[in-house]
């Protein structure tokens, strides 16, 4: 067989990627724009961005939805981490199979099922919808993409080395801390960063879960889009994907340090 | 040996809690609130707050519980059926799922099958500009398509410019954009299940195939495409299921007259704020996503489970 990528191949991937790609960066390239019409180049601006920090309205929201994604990321990577020590370690118990479908359903979901369901608890716990019950909502979802992350990896793993620790009589506990979690440490920061994004990003089920008081970013954007397109929308677009990709590259870097770490 | 035993017994109560922990929070904040849709959506609208008639009670004691469980009412399931509203979103919704399953699959797969395909040293990079888009805001990665597709948008003026058309496409806020939006949002979804299914594959067998007098075509669709048949049903679900219940993509970029059945509850429960019917809408949805659900959960128990 020829050893080299077939023209058609190349010319499916440059397409496919473009696709994939093209609306993005038009996203970003338009938020520089200094005209206010989308589809008219009126030469390099800053001027989206520094009518972004005069709104109150958004920066307020934008400080909440770090923190909620901070916050239910956290929660969501220990009990996700958890989870996907329940599903690669624990081999058959009772109960095995609704575990593992409580950790998959979630994932596919339609939003507005799972958002109208946490609605509905709060509500008859009477529980005041705001910065909690968002937390909350985020914290399980999110769990689910950590639970899959770090169960990826807990699976496709040595396990002589936990089982070498036992025998030479370290509790379970402590074989856990010293050898699997640094091990698996990437595939928790992932899942960390994975559970942070998906929080920072949710409109649909933040609508349903989060109060007055707390309007998440997307939820501003949302009512700004409804309004009309407008590059303001555009600078914070792009400003929510540089965060993300910084934090990204930060997150593999640490990663990346982890694994190069003699065990 | 005895001395073992107070350890053992430890390490059974570790094992309880961490099974214990996460299962308690997903089925308290997962699995039990569909109880609650349940019980709402047997209730009924009414002026007050929270917005429908209180249904059983269980610290007014049995009493009171007998009696509201005559209160209990199917109407908001009987209004379902009254307005073709309903079952016009549900159809809708089913449709363009559908379709939008087939396009993407139609899209996602000669991208799948060139990933897998391209150079062993290209790879890594390559999943990674396929899962990236993934990363960025859903709701950005759909509001990128209204300055796109609008009639005064990006795609028309390129292509008036070109002179390839001289009338403006109407694309935008009509059953296409919707099918773009999703196609596009869920991508990722898609590339890498098949992109796995097709990896995993042993060339060997293709070369074997070609040995044996088979085209390249013919390789292709007698023993590639069989063998990443379960990479594509991973993939459809993964955009199927949460299709069906979308909300962003028909609300932003559909027209009026696009009806599916996420929107449909958005509508019912923030403009009408009729809960009832809004959670009798989420049941059925349920209802008609069980048998995919029921296919995914297996789908992705066995690829997923680890060899016991």
């Amino acid at each position: 067989m020829n050893r080299g990528l077939r023209p058609a191949h190349v010319a499916v991937l440059i397409l496919g990627f473009a696709f994939l790609y093209i609306p993005i960066a038009l996203v970003v390239l338009y938020s520089f724009n200094a005209s206010r019409l989308v589809t008219v180049w009126g030469g390099f601006s800053l001027h989206w961005y520094a009518s972004l920090l005069d709104n109150q309205q958004v920066v307020d929201s934008a400080w909440i939805s770090l923190q909620v994604a901070l916050i239910s990321a956290a929660a969501s990577t220990v009990l996700g981490t958890l989870a996907a020590i329940v599903l690669s370690r624990f081999g058959r118990f009772r109960g095995r199979l609704a575990f593992s479908a409580l950790i998959y359903a979630p994932l596919v979901m339609p939003e507005v099922i799972m958002g109208l369901s946490l609605l509905l608890l709060f509500v008859s716990f009477d529980l005041d919808r705001g910065f909690w019950t968002l937390t909350l909502a985020h914290t399980t979802f999110g769990m689910c993409f950590v639970a899959i992350v770090v169960h990826a990896r807990l699976a496709g793993f040595d396990r002589s080395l936990e089982e070498a620790a036992m025998d030479l009589g370290a509790s379970p506990a402590a074989s856990f801390f010293q050898i699997t979690l640094p091990l698996i440490a990437p595939s928790v920061i992932a899942g960390f960063l994975l559970a942070f994004t998906i929080s920072l990003d949710d409109f649909v089920i933040a609508s349903f879960t989060t109060g007055p008081g707390a309007t998440t970013l997307p939820m501003r954007i949302y009512s700004q889009v409804r309004l009309g397109v407008t590059p303001e929308i555009n600078a914070i677009s792009t400003l929510m994907i540089g965060t993300v990709a910084l934090l990204v590259v930060t997150g593999l870097l640490i990663a990346r340090g982890f694994r190069r770490q003699p065990v | 040996m005895s001395g073992d035993s107070p350890r053992k017994r430890c390490f059974r109560w570790g094992r309880f809690a961490i099974i214990a922990i996460p299962l308690a929070w997903l089925t308290m904040f997962f699995a039990a609130p569909f109880l609650f849709v349940i019980k709402i959506s047997l209730s009924q609208a009414a002026q007050q707050r929270p917005p429908y008639e209180p249904v059983f009670d269980l610290s007014a004691g049995w009493h009171a519980f007998i009696e509201k469980l005559g209160e209990l009412s199917f109407s908001s399931y009987w209004s379902l059926l009254d307005d073709t509203l309903y079952l016009d979103s549900y159809i809708g919704s089913l449709r363009l799922a559908g379709l939008a399953t087939i396009l993407g699959l139609v899209v996602a797969y000669p991208l799948a099958l060139s990933m897998a395909r391209a150079p062993r040293s290209w790879r890594p990079a390559l999943i990674a500009l396929a899962i990236a888009p993934f990363w960025t805001s859903f709701l950005i990665r759909v509001y990128a398509w209204i300055t796109i597709l609008k009639d005064e948008g990006l795609l028309n003026h390129a292509l008036l410019s070109l002179g390839v058309i001289s009338e403006p496409l109407h694309i935008f806020a009509t059953d296409w954009a919707v099918l773009i939006g999703i196609v596009y949002s869920y991508m990722p979804f898609l590339i890498l299940p098949i992109y796995n299914a097709i990896d995993r594959q042993d060339p060997s067998l293709v070369e074997a195939a070609r040995d044996l007098g088979a085209t390249g075509v013919q390789a292709f669709w007698q023993v590639t495409l069989p063998l990443s048949l379960p990479g594509v049903m991973a993939g459809a679900l993964l955009l199927f299921i949460p299709a069906v219940g979308e909300f962003v993509v028909p609300d932003l970029l559909g027209g009026s007259d696009t009806l599916m059945i996420g929107r449909t509850l958005w509508n019912e429960f923030f403009a009408n704020r009729d809960w009832p019917v809004a959670s009798a809408v989420a049941i059925v949805m349920l209802v008609l996503l069980l048998i995919p659900l029921a296919l995914y959960e297996r789908n992705e128990t066995r690829s997923m489970e680890p060899r016991l």
